[in-house]
């Protein structure tokens, strides 16, 4: 198995790795905020709106590291420089 | 069944480039400026008022009022931008159900640069609220040390807003495309509707990121924290304007 197979190879499993363990901890992250929330507004109903608005800029913040690992896993399949730079050869 | 509409060229011309995303956005511009001014043509303020200016009342209201509870200033200076960001990302997110539209959102050339104007209009907002030696020492806060974290920061959630916004559209547009080659009846369409709810949300989020980033920047010098926090004593229905 020459190079080229094997960087192949080790992109597509790495790529698929990164992304299905990191989407687990953003998920977990996010049911918990959100658990807290509908805590929160049946504590306040009145206040709903605004828990709302807070509880959608937080599942914004964690799903950031979620996003860091799908860009990993789109620059590994499409934009790898080990697998350009071998196919230029 | 692509990843972006940006590979769909329909007409090439030495190095200008008329992509599928170009012309997709030139129609989204077209829908919301003739859109806009067909209603506001006879605007009137009595009982005579049409269901469309109704419609464009509400959802400017709506958007003021948010702006207003997040930032806790005059909104009036902050609607143009963050009110077009919402619209111009609402506006394609839910036309992508109708046959044959590629939303110019699930490109990542126009969530860049949506993302990159966000980029730029933060330090704008917070040098001509705050001045410029303000806005820089926010960069120190709370401590020396933590400038390079600022800065990364900075550059990081900026990357993060363009990447969701493509995610989330792309995924959706992408697994129409799939299940329709799988199971073409049933599927594609409940797929399309989490795709609606998935874009309205997502427009949401965007301008309301902004709104936040913004509000952090021109607010840091009132209080030590740069997220708004809800105060119990605080009444934002005493401050309406």
């Amino acid at each position: 198995m020459d190079s080229l197979e094997l960087i192949g190879m080790v992109s597509i499993f790495t790529a698929g790795i990164t992304i299905a363990i990191g989407s687990i901890g953003p998920a977990l992250g996010e049911a918990r905020a959100a658990a807290q929330a509908l805590s929160a507004m049946a504590q306040q109903p009145d206040e709903a709106n605004r828990i709302t608005r807070t509880l959608f800029v937080s599942l914004a913040m964690i799903e950031s590291t979620a996003i860091y690992c799908f860009v990993v896993a789109l620059i590994i399949l499409f934009a790898n420089p080990f697998w350009n730079h071998l196919v230029e050869q | 069944m692509e990843l972006t509409p940006d590979k769909l060229v329909y007409w090439q011309w030495g190095p200008v480039i008329l992509n599928a995303t170009i012309v997709y956005t030139w129609l989204v511009m077209a829908i919301l400026a003739l859109g806009s001014w067909l209603v506001t043509r006879r605007l009137s303020s009595g009982p005579g008022l049409s269901r469309w200016q109704n419609l464009l009342e509400v959802i400017v209201t709506a958007m003021r009022g948010q702006i207003h509870d997040v930032s806790r200033q005059d909104p009036g200076q902050y609607l143009p931008f963050i009110g077009t960001l919402f619209l111009f990302i609402l506006i394609p997110n839910v036309l992508s159900v109708v046959p044959g539209f590629e939303p110019p959102t699930a490109s990542l050339s126009t969530t860049t640069a949506l993302a990159a104007c966000v980029f730029v209009a933060v330090p704008l907002y917070g040098i001509t609220g705050q001045g410029f030696v303000a806005y820089l020492r926010n960069y120190t806060q709370p401590t020396w040390f933590m400038l390079p974290f600022n800065v990364i920061g900075e550059l990081s959630r900026t990357v993060a807003l363009a990447v969701r916004l493509y995610g989330n559209v792309m995924s959706g547009t992408l697994i129409v495309g799939v299940l329709l080659s799988l199971v073409p009846l049933f599927f594609p369409v409940v797929m399309n509707l989490l795709g609606l709810i998935t874009g309205v949300i997502q427009a949401y989020i965007f301008a309301i990121l902004a709104m936040v980033y913004i509000a952090a920047a021109t607010q840091a010098h009132d209080e030590p924290s740069s997220e708004p926090r809800p105060t119990p004593h605080e009444d934002t229905n005493g401050k309406d304007d």
